[in-house]
């Protein structure tokens, strides 16, 4: 046991925990048992607070790992520590792919369920948690199985519950056929906002993947604008030379902390406009592989670095469709403010599950990375929530780094159901994090 | 927890009624501050920082008293703020402090020492209690109030200055101590400030208002560096001044 800082991806508000690495649901457990708070991390891709709790336990799951055999039906079992990567590249080779990615293989599948993550598909696939079969978990009350048809109630708990009902050991998932490494991409590009959006409305549903990298730097006739990829799994007659490869490991890394202000309003405008100018207007049917297509920054290990000592906060929101306008308002607001931000990532967003706090909801999202240091964004931001909050949507947690507490009942509705089920397992509120003590989740 | 922006959700202010830790205050509750707890020698004044606080946008103040020529007294303080504040500490401001007439002290024994116990002896005992608790919490940060002052001297005001440098020294070697704790601390060195407690002295270059200060803290919080200087450009100001020989200090000084 060892007293660690920890922090989010976006390096922000470090805090010290004594980090323990259990290999067992046995360890899991006695941990649980002797810990006053305890939290579960993975590869801390949480880009805030969600897997760090100052002066508790931290619980690195990443010995709780290990891969089953893939069935027939594309069932398997894995250890909640193992990475999507590590998934991917046993199953890519067997014409197996996670049913469900972000935008990083390297996230672990136990994180990949305490955020519910969702990916390119949400809007024909849903989120992580719809692809689950089973999973155990280990609570302060006792190991258990769940489903969704087993103890459903603390199943939806638990995904999107930001490992505050207990720690995910093992899930059993259904993958996704395929039969080439290979994705066919149509790509478009957008002069403004509304040509994406329109075009995204009518035609997402004809593609299982789609995504909108949208600029927010450029004001006026062409704010928004924006380049459009859509796509689906190549079959083995697409292609000319069908393979089956994993993906590979990243050749590109940030070796030390940049300077706090490289990332600026100049070089970031000059950044984006490369990236649009170098896109083609429309081309379609292009073959890319998987990793290009789903992870291209898992292309430069530690990106995170470039953001200086002084981190970043990426800001990701949702709202329902008929609030489209939040969308364009935000980008507005955001270009109109001066404040540095790579390329937006805008998705639509299909049914939502159960998940209590699981964050999609049919419509829109919106995921922005923002350099910390501007002293006008704190306020940008919290004037944002007020929109998303007016407009019926709500904040992502795996993203939160500055959120305030008061709005978290209002943007998550069955909040208090979520605690009803966080106190039944947890009654001591040892499950905690400092996320759950900023954003008062924790059950006191 | 403080978020991001080192904007913090519960603190704990020493010398919560000074003008300076009041103007702080507000911004701070204004931003996320949502648990304010406020000690200080008086409790009529405490009560109004915290009907303050309130207006601000805290939803949960209270107050603790101390006497500041108690030193022993100090870890007592410290524990009963942060017992009321029942939670996490995000944030510890110490503002205590006192000019006073450096005429009528420097050749007082008693007085001479009353200087030093506000400005330097309570303080330092309070850092020790701050210190304990932060650093078995696994976070937060402390702001110590102590002066441009504290770089170079001045024979006007030797007694409060002196004692300042003093807790500007100890304040930095603190911060290093702290290092991999998960706790920082960031010295906040502001130059004349128009308040109550410099009322009737004569004001200096680059003096500036307690909002401005105040609005200095913030930005402040929300970076790393560890000293936070008010306004800004005295930092480079005194980095000459430091280094003034004597003679044409004084005469500087006493400008």
């Amino acid at each position: 046991m060892t007293r660690t800082t920890l922090y989010g991806w976006g390096r922000t508000t470090p805090s010290v925990a004594a980090v323990v690495s259990p290999s067992s649901e046995t360890e899991v457990a006695s941990e649980l048992a002797s810990s006053k708070e305890l939290i579960a991390r993975g590869l801390g891709r949480s880009y805030g607070d969600a897997a760090q709790l100052s002066g508790g336990t931290v619980l690195d799951n990443r010995d709780l790992d290990g891969i089953g055999a893939i069935d027939a039906d594309g069932v398997v079992c894995v250890g909640a520590g193992t990475s999507i990567d590590e998934l991917l590249t046993l199953s890519i080779p067997q014409g197996w792919f996670v049913p469900v990615t972000p935008g990083t293989r390297q996230v672990t599948v136990g994180g990949a369920v305490a955020a519910d993550v969702h990916g390119k598909n949400h809007h024909v696939d849903g989120s992580f948690a719809n692809h689950i079969l089973e999973m155990r978990l280990i609570t302060p009350v006792g190991a258990v199985t769940v489903s969704p048809t087993r103890d459903p109630e603390l199943f939806w708990a638990t995904v999107g519950g930001m490992g505050l009902t207990g720690v995910v050991s093992t899930v059993t998932m259904r993958m996704l056929r395929i039969e080439t490494d290979q994705v066919l991409v149509d790509t478009e590009r957008f002069s403004e906002l509304d040509g994406v959006m329109s075009a995204m409305s009518s035609g997402d549903a004809a593609y299982r993947y789609s995504v909108a990298w949208v600029d927010c730097m450029t004001r006026g006739a062409h704010m928004g604008r924006a380049v459009l990829t859509r796509g689906d799994h190549a079959a083995r007659g697409d292609v000319d030379a069908p393979s089956l490869r994993g993906p590979k490991a990243p050749r590109l890394f940030v070796p030390f902390n940049a300077p706090s202000g490289l990332l600026n309003p100049l070089t970031v405008k000059a950044f984006n406009e490369v990236w649009y100018r170098s896109s083609p207007r429309r081309q379609s049917g292009e073959a890319k592989s998987l990793s290009t297509f789903f992870h291209p920054l898992d292309g430069v290990r530690d990106w995170n670095r470039l953001y200086g000592r002084r981190g970043f906060v990426q800001y990701q929101f949702c709202v329902p469709d008929s609030a489209g306008d939040t969308v364009v308002g935000a980008i507005d607001r955001l270009s109109s403010s001066g404040v540095a931000s790579f390329l937006a990532v805008l998705k639509r967003f299909g049914p939502a599950n159960q998940g209590l706090l699981s964050f999609p909801m049919p419509g829109w999202t919106l995921a922005l990375d923002l350099p910390v240091g501007n002293p006008a964004l704190p306020q940008v931001l919290d004037d944002l929530d007020e929109k998303v909050l007016e407009a019926g949507g709500r904040i992502y947690f795996a993203k939160d780094a500055r959120l305030s507490p008061d709005k978290v009942r209002a943007m998550y509705p069955q909040l208090d159901a979520f605690l009803a089920v966080k106190n039944r397992v947890d009654p001591e509120h040892r499950l905690a994090s400092d996320l759950a003590h900023r954003l008062q989740l924790t059950g006191k | 927890m403080e978020n991001a922006f080192g904007q913090p959700q519960n603190v704990v202010v020493l010398g919560g009624s000074s003008d300076i830790a009041r103007a702080i205050t507000k911004k701070l509750c204004a931003a996320r501050a949502n648990t304010v707890v406020l000690a200080g020698r008086s409790q009529d004044l405490l009560d109004a920082a915290a009907a303050e606080a309130h207006e601000y946008g805290a939803t949960r103040t209270d107050t603790v008293i101390f006497d500041a020529m108690v030193p022993l007294d100090a870890g007592r303080a410290v524990g009963e703020c942060f017992d009321k504040v029942g939670d996490k500490v995000d944030l510890v401001i110490v503002a205590v402090g006192l000019l006073g007439d450096q005429r009528a002290y420097e050749d007082d024994p008693e007085l001479a020492t009353r200087m030093a116990m506000v400005n330097f002896t309570w303080p330092v005992a309070a850092l020790a209690e701050i210190r304990r608790r932060l650093v078995a919490q696994g976070s937060g940060r402390i702001l110590v109030i102590t002066s441009v002052a504290a770089i170079r001297v001045r024979r006007g005001a030797y007694l409060y200055s002196g004692a300042k440098a003093g807790l500007d020294r100890l304040c930095d070697g603190l911060a290093d101590s702290l290092d991999g704790t998960g706790v920082t601390l960031q010295i906040l060195r502001p130059a004349f400030v128009r308040s109550k407690m410099t009322t009737g002295e004569k004001e200096t270059p680059f003096s500036t208002g307690v909002n401005e200060v105040a609005e200095n803290v913030m930005k402040g919080l929300a970076g790393t560096e560890r000293v936070i200087w008010s306004p800004p450009l005295v930092k480079y100001v005194f980095a000459v001044l430091r280094h003034l020989p004597a003679p044409i200090w004084r005469k500087v000084a006493d400008r």
